[in-house]
């Protein structure tokens, strides 16, 4: 079942629909009809209403939301965020335990991503979506696509020196390398456009799954927390090397549904640019914080773990959707 | 750091050049990049010459035959 929402308008504020009593909470927290106080005694009803209102904790932090960019230190908030940060990274950790690499050296982290055989969203793009199954695709990943590289900024000021470069030069290129119109970010609401798809940040946040919400706010949780710099580390090692040779048959599949070219060099643009990243993130970002501290490895192959094992979680979902054995 | 490199040999995959660049093909076309790193193709199947697109991952047999670290 496809449900894009092409161009209908969000609620003026641009908060998100309740998915149970703690997102709810928070919400009306926000808007001034609970107050502040009350929100640390809410429990969440599940998983994914407490994934909901990390994501929107989270929101305050990047660029969504800006009627409430007030709140963002809200010290009520901000304890809860922590609580759920907790929960969210110990199920994260008893997922990775006994499967995270071994070894977190560049070549080790490499050859872990090598070795993923999850199911390949890119594949059946590649062969056989249909043209509404890949706008569904596209329209969900916007939610991070349309905030490419920001997370891991944060992590910049907490890395060692050669590190420290090394990030900056990669993100560099994801911001479009000083042209505007080359952000990574950019290329992508360019793509969407031309797919008549809406563009503006977080206007699909109500259709995602859970399983999207958990991506986002794991990669947000590593940037914002500096205790958490290497797994942010890892889990950008993984990300890029797990990119190119998709980001190919990604392209391929939106030529062969005849979809814009915009969309599709998005994707090029991916071909190239992440086989540059991948070498860059795990020999020179992984490598030199390796180098400076030997301790950060269990940390680095935890977020190389789990940038794959969400990714992995996320294509099941999709194919489940779909109805389609991968 | 005093072993900052410009270009750097990959194990097994690109040559990466820092700074921009023009590659001439064999065939003569000028390939260029304004990326702040590039990767250069070392094992010649990459389907976007002359710049590496990590094809070289599903190569059967590595670049660096029994160089690997
Ligand atoms: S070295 Fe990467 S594709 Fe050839
Ligand atoms: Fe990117
Ligand atoms: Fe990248």
């Amino acid at each position: 079942m496809t449900t894009v929402v092409m161009t209908e308008a969000g609620p003026e504020t641009g908060l998100p629909r309740a998915r149970g009593e703690l997102s709810d909470a928070v919400m009306r927290a926000l808007t001034g009809a609970l107050p502040w106080s009350r929100l640390v005694e809410v429990t969440a009803t599940d998983d994914e209403d407490a994934l909901l209102t990390l994501w929107i904790a989270h929101e305050l932090h990047h660029r969504g939301l800006p009627r409430f960019a007030d709140a963002e230190w809200t010290p009520e908030l901000v304890v809860v965020r922590r609580r759920l940060e907790g929960e969210l990274e110990q199920r994260l950790r008893a997922r990775a335990e006994g499967h995270q690499p071994e070894s977190a050296t560049p070549d080790a982290l490499l050859d872990f991503v090598r070795q993923d055989a999850g199911p390949s969203l890119s594949a059946y793009v590649q062969r056989s979506a249909t043209r509404e199954q890949v706008l569904e695709l596209l329209w969900l990943r916007s939610i991070y696509h349309l905030k490419e590289a920001d997370p891991t900024t944060w992590t910049l000021p907490r890395l060692p020196g050669p590190a420290r470069a090394a990030l900056a030069e990669l993100q560099y290129d994801e911001y479009g390398g000083g042209r505007p119109a080359r952000l990574h970010a950019e290329l992508f609401a360019r793509g969407l456009r031309a797919c008549g798809l809406d563009a503006r940040e977080n206007a699909a946040i109500d259709d995602v799954p859970v399983e999207v919400l958990e991506m986002n706010v794991t990669l947000t949780m590593f940037g914002l927390q500096r205790r958490l710099a290497a797994a942010s580390i890892g889990h950008l090692v993984a990300f890029e090397a797990s990119s190119s040779a998709p980001s190919r048959r990604m392209a391929r599949g939106l030529r062969r549904l005849g979809l814009p070219e915009e969309i599709a060099a998005y994707y090029d643009e991916h071909v190239e640019a992440d086989a540059v990243h991948e070498q860059t993130a795990a020999r020179f970002i992984a490598g030199a914080m390796l180098r400076a501290d030997p301790t950060v490895a269990d940390d680095l192959a935890f977020g190389a773990f789990t940038c794959l094992d969400l990714e992995r979680r996320f294509a099941a979902s999709m194919f489940r959707r779909w109805g389609v054995r991968p | 750091m005093s072993d900052h490199v410009d270009l750097h040999v990959c194990p097994n995959g690109p040559l990466l050049i820092r700074g921009a660049v023009g590659v001439r093909a064999p065939d003569g076309t000028v390939h260029r990049t304004e990326r702040p790193v590039s990767a250069v193709c070392r094992c010649g199947k990459s389907a976007s010459l002359p710049w590496c697109d990590g094809t070289h991952q599903s190569l059967r047999t590595p670049i660096d035959e029994g160089e690997r670290r």
